[in-house]
């Protein structure tokens, strides 16, 4: 066993290939999840890898690296369409998993209660994948495929999240229930990009997590939002279609649907009011 | 390729260049603790769950549990004893952390310095939002976090800078230096190196059979050394109650509980940290367990216990006056149904020790409430006198009352007999919370019932509380629920009656309270419906019916002195007409309610002896020795104790040295149970001052007023312009190498309870009210506490700013109780799914000392431990009933049950 720790990208994606290797960044859901007896085989490193970590503008967007870590993304110099990016940020676990954990974990890891994924579906995000044959980029809403499991093939890994130009002028909001204020898994969450133009809207993306086994945008309610002021705005039970949340020690199934209207009706309003 | 390949990670330890080779997988917080020294950090959960392993990694907090260790390389990495050497800022926060009080276990008190310093380096002047933001990933449950963010918004100091620091005086604690500089020593922080590791094997199921395979071949091919049941030379049983001893160190044949030991394996440090009990030799066979009350007590269920038919452990009961005809002609009558759940006493620091054999006697040392109770024990387990058992307590991070029970000690011992070696061992988080006592669950029934005028006359209380698999202190529990479930009122008529019920679960035993939260919870629920149903104001209501000196308890004890019910529910009165002045819509969704509770709480055992014995010394050169046996787990006996002492012997509580509770050394002080340490041990160090006193005046022929110094080598007595000179070194020393020495113990005095419970069960009680305003979000079902005003009768203030600590933290952990704590085994048995109050949970408390002194009490003084979180919780259930009209009936009272309650109250 070896803990490999490469800053060459191709290194890494060799190392993957070889297989028998375990990628740990943050470590923040790598050790609770360590199985007794520790790690059992080599553990390769991706936080020194050049160009993972950091936010950067593209060609057609914001570029985050896979092992840029939460508080980086608080820190970015990001337009107000990521406001709500930037709270999911700041309610992921504390300040010390802020400095340690990766927006890439988080999404690979796959919880149905990762904390920033609804925030980047509402951002329209895209994956970038990378292997030792070539890279691959999928919409993140495709590329996490259910609970805890996600479309990487073997010897693959996530590169980057890419975020395209948010419409000029939209802002956003990130809504999250959980029982305590620090520290805690989500019961649900909430996340919405819009754009309010003479007093009606005119862009809309609307994510839900933690109530179903993979967050999911809200289709049915954004194409309805469009058109009508945000304060119009009120939820019913078509717009919720596809969200099944489960009953579990945090609440019950039918808590969280009613729970998750009232969310997006304040993330609404918290994007238009900041 | 990366030269890290060749294993070494070279980084900067609080600017010190370090270089190690650490395993693959290790974790930072190892790394620094085992290989480089560094046990100021401190590792509760291995999970980034509880923040006490904050590092700072090039500048920012982490939690170092969650970190490779080979990540550091060529980071600059500060723990706390760094920061406190070498940083002026953090020097400062140190002194402010004392001066607060912001301190009490001292487990999570790096963590915490760590994080604050985070934020004082980028923000010098943080207020408290931006302080609860950088605290937020640090628990804490001892301090109910107030007097931290105190700490580090550079708030007034609150410790009086007071010479004498006499009984009375706010003075800093006086252990506290360890505890803010990273010095202090839990119980995972002394083992020497080299020491064997251990590890334990666990059922799987709450019940199953289980048969072992070829335990020598496994030991042969691994080079582990494994114990099990076989290799118990005494009993394979032990208990805190006797007649109760019920439970086995290794489970033999059935398991009773998930988390229950069958085996355990010793070995080489390396060896053990790639341990993985699946591969263990041994088979289960998972059996029909059961979990709730209801489903032990039915026909047919399975028995835990041979001897104990129907699953019942046993009862407690108290009756007096004709319930049932008083019930029946009262003019109005409530009743209610309650619940609460299994409560995780989650101290941050886990259940560590070492034991090591030194000349043919075992010693152990490890994080306890009970040293003296932990060797007797022993000698039972092991099969040996007590003399040859040696117990030294470490500093403990925090107890509540599960550190009561053993828990490593027996395999600590059995291991370093049979390996002949050192072994240590630290139970992970998760078996820790799966393996060691819990809050009972109770089921209650309640009948209260009142006259027009608004006294009560009747009260009928049943109680079923879940004992787990082995009876611990759940007949404790079963004696206290009904001596107490009246709450601290006048109740002409009463019969209580609580139960304890084996289950399949983990044992319950003793919790900050001894069952007497979870009844109050019923009992002061139920007095806000009757006096909404009389018409009186809920305050007033309480306070026409609050206890009184030379008026009858429902054990019919009279106390003419002392009881201060009545003036802790009276000085709540002015925050209580002005909370309620204000409007409870607070803004659209949002309402707000206000609510009271009392309780009360008798200190020391139930009509039963329990003595504490203190000694002190002067040695020739002049010391004066106080061996204080009052374990401290950060509640103060290491400071209240002196503070006693010193005013009785008439000294400066700084000239005394201080011996811990190591048996070898220090007379039993009892356990740290039952709130009786300032109470009993207090009484048992004011008359050993005295008695010193005696000694020192009686030598220098000097009268009851003569003041005494303590210089080097001498004594100097003042008496009216008179001074001498008490030379010591002319005085012969004793075996214990002192020229002068007393012993003094004492004993509350008790009578036993009839077989109505009538009696005098306790030589005191302390009383408590608390208000609590709160806001409820209907649309989402939470629950925002605002502000909390608590009036704790002690008799005499020993320290103010100790009590005000005691208090705040007592509400934080009534609070978690009452929204949020649920242990379900197999479900929540790690800090995120199990929650505990943070930093942001808690709002500001306002401590209301009143003084109402006990003729028992040492000045005056009554316990307070855990009076302090009996009336947090329906205090809670009362405001939320204020603000939205729902009575919850039910705890915890998360946001998906207060929502579907007030769902079901508004559709019908």
């Amino acid at each position: 066993m070896e803990y490999l720790a490469p800053h060459d990208l191709g290194e890494a994606l060799d190392l993957l290939a070889r297989g028998g290797v375990t990628p740990v960044a943050g470590g923040t859901d790598f050790y609770p999840a360590l199985p007794p007896g520790g790690a059992r085989e080599s553990l390769l490193d991706l936080t020194r890898i050049d160009g993972l970590r950091g936010v950067s503008r593209a060609d057609q967007g914001w570029r985050i690296g896979a092992a840029t870590r939460w508080s980086d993304i608080l820190h970015a110099d990001l337009p107000p369409a990521f406001d709500g990016l930037k709270s999911a940020a700041r309610q992921v676990g504390s300040v010390q998993i802020q400095n340690a954990g990766t927006v890439g974990g988080n999404i690979v890891n796959a919880s149905p209660a990762a904390d920033g994924v609804p925030a980047l579906l509402a951002l329209g995000a895209e994956v970038e994948l990378a292997s030792r044959h070539g890279r691959r980029r999928v919409p993140l809403g495709d590329f996490i495929t259910g609970v805890r499991a996600v479309d990487l093939a073997e010897g693959e890994m996530l590169l980057a999240v890419h975020v395209p130009a948010p419409p000029e002028g939209a802002v956003s909001a990130f809504e999250k229930l959980g029982s305590r204020e620090y520290l805690v898994i989500s019961i649900a969450m909430v996340a919405v990009v819009l754009r309010v133009v003479d007093g009606v809207v005119d862009h809309a993306a609307v994510a839900v997590g933690a109530c179903s086994p993979v967050a999911r945008r809200l289709a049915v309610l954004e194409r309805e939002m469009v058109g009508q002021a945000p304060g119009a705005v009120s939820i019913n039970a078509r717009h919720l279609d596809g969200l099944a949340p489960i009953d579990d020690v945090r609440g019950s199934g039918v808590y969280r649907m009613s729970a998750v209207a009232d969310l997006i009706e304040r993330a609404i309003k918290g994007a238009c009011h900041g | 390729m990366d030269k890290r390949l060749s294993g070494v990670t070279r980084f900067e330890l609080n600017g010190a260049a370090v270089e190690i080779a650490p395993r693959v997988g290790e974790r930072l917080s190892e790394a620094l603790r085992e290989r480089l020294g560094a046990r100021d950090v401190k590792v509760g959960c291995n999970a980034g769950d509880c923040g006490a392993c904050t590092v700072l990694v090039d500048g920012a907090p982490v939690c170092a549990c969650l970190m490779p260790a080979q990540q550091a390389e060529g980071a600059q990495v500060e723990t706390l004893a760094g920061l406190y050497s070498a940083e002026p800022l953090a020097r400062d926060l140190a002194a402010r952390f004392e001066a607060q009080g912001a301190a009490q276990c001292g487990i999570c008190t790096p963590g915490m310095m760590v994080s604050a310093v985070a934020l004082l380096r980028e923000e010098p002047a943080p207020d408290e939002a931006q302080v609860r933001d950088a605290l937020g990933g640090v628990l804490c449950r001892c301090t109910g976090y107030r007097k931290i963010i105190d700490a580090v918004t550079g708030a007034p100091g609150r410790a009086v800078d007071d010479a004498e620091g006499h009984s009375g005086a706010a003075i800093a604690k006086l252990d506290g230096a360890a505890k803010v500089s990273g010095r202090e020593s839990f119980g995972d922080d002394v083992a020497p190196e080299g020491a064997l590791h251990m590890r334990i094997v666990r059922s799987p199921h709450a019940r199953a059979g289980f048969v072992f395979g070829d335990l020598e071949g496994y030991a042969a091919a691994t080079g582990l050394t494994v114990l099990t049941a076989a290799d118990v030379p005494g009993r394979n049983v032990f208990g805190v109650i006797p007649g109760f001893e019920d439970q086995p160190v290794f489970a033999e044949a059935e398991t009773r509980f998930r988390g229950e030991a069958v085996a355990a394996v010793v070995g080489e440090a390396e060896a053990l940290a790639r341990f993985d009990s699946a591969d263990f030799p041994v088979t289960w066979e998972a059996r029909a367990a059961v979990s709730s009350v209801e489903e032990a007590m039915a026909a047919g269920a399975p028995q835990l216990h041979s001897d104990r038919a129907g699953n019942v452990m046993c009862g407690g009961f108290v009756a007096k006056g004709d319930v049932e005809a008083a019930l029946a002609e009262a003019d109005v009558v409530v009743e209610g149904a309650f619940e609460t759940a299994f409560v995780e006493h989650a101290y941050i620091e886990p259940e560590a020790g070492f034991a090591e054999v030194v000349e043919g006697r075992v010693h152990v040392h490890a994080c306890t409430q009970a040293p003296v109770m932990d060797r007797d024990a022993l000698e039972g387990i092991l099969g040996l006198p007590g003399e040859a058992i040696r117990i030294v307590p470490t500093a403990t991070g925090g107890g509540f009352g599960s550190k009561l029970d053993i828990s490593v000690q027996p395999y600590l011992a059995l291991a370093a007999i049979k390996t002949g070696r050192p072994v240590r061992l630290t139970y992970e988080r998760t078996e820790s919370m799966q393996s060691t006592t819990k809050r009972h669950p109770g089921k209650m029934k309640v009948r209260i019932g009142a006259d027009a005028t608004g006294r009560v006359t009747a009260m009928q209380f049943d109680g079923l509380f879940n004992t787990g698999a082995y009876a611990s202190w759940g007949p404790t529990v079963a004696n206290r629920v009904p001596v107490h479930a009246s709450g601290p009122y006048v109740v002409p008529n009463y019969r209580a009656e609580a139960k304890g019920i084996h289950t399949h679960n983990p044992p319950a035993g003793a919790f900050r309270g001894f069952g007497v939260p979870q009844a109050a919870v019923a009992q002061e629920s139920l007095y806000d419906a009757l006096a909404d149903r009389l018409g009186l104001d809920r305050l007033e209501f309480r306070i026409r019916n609050a206890l009184d000196n030379n008026v009858e308890t429902v054990c019919g004890q009279v106390f003419a002195q002392g009881v201060g019910i009545k003036a802790c529910l009276e000085a709540l009165r002015p925050a209580w007409e002005a909370e309620r002045a204000v409007a409870r819509d607070v803004r659209t969704g949002v309402k707000r309610g206000v609510g009271v509770a009392a309780g009360w709480y008798g200190c020391g055992n139930t009509s039963l002896p329990n003595p504490s014995t203190i000694r002190a010394g002067i040695t020739a050169a002049g010391r004066v020795v106080l061996h204080q046996g009052a374990s401290d787990i950060g509640q103060g006996s290491n400071t209240v104790i002196p503070q006693i002492f010193a005013r009785a012997l008439g000294v400066p509580v700084s000239v005394l040295s201080l011996v811990g509770g190591d048996t070898d050394l220090t007379p039993d002080a009892g356990k740290t149970s039952a709130s009786r340490q300032t109470f009993v041990s207090g009484n048992a160090a004011r008359l050993c001052g005295e008695a010193l006193r005696r000694l020192v005046l009686t030598r220098a022929n000097a009268g009851e007023g003569a003041e005494i110094s303590v210089t080097e080598g001498a004594l100097v007595i003042r008496e009216g312009g008179r001074e001498q000179r008490l030379e010591l070194a002319a005085l012969e020393a004793d075996g214990m190498g002192y020229v002068l020495r007393a012993e003094e113990s004492y004993d509350p005095p008790t009578k036993p309870l009839d077989e109505n419970g009538q009696g005098a069960p306790y030589a005191q009680f302390g009383y408590a009210a608390h208000l609590c305003v709160l806001e409820v979000d209907e649309a989402l079902g939470r629950v925002r506490p605002l502000k909390f005003v608590a009036a704790h009768d002690v008799g005499h203030a020993v320290n103010p700013l100790l009590i005000e600590g005691q208090v705040e933290g007592g509400i934080a952990q009534g609070l978690g109780m009452a929204l949020m704590e649920e242990y379900l085994p197999g479900r929540t048995e790690n800090l995120h799914d199990y929650l505990i109050p943070t930093v942001g949970d808690v709002p500001p408390i306002e401590t209301l000392i009143i003084e109402a002194p006990d003729a028992h009490g040492p000045y005056g003084a009554k316990g307070l431990g855990e009076h302090v979180l009996i009336p947090t919780a329906p205090a809670i259930l009362n405001a939320i009933r204020d603000a939205v009209g729902v009575q919850m009936t039910r705890l915890p009272v998360t946001p998906a049950r207060l929502w579907a309650a007030m769902k079901e109250a508004r559709d019908g």
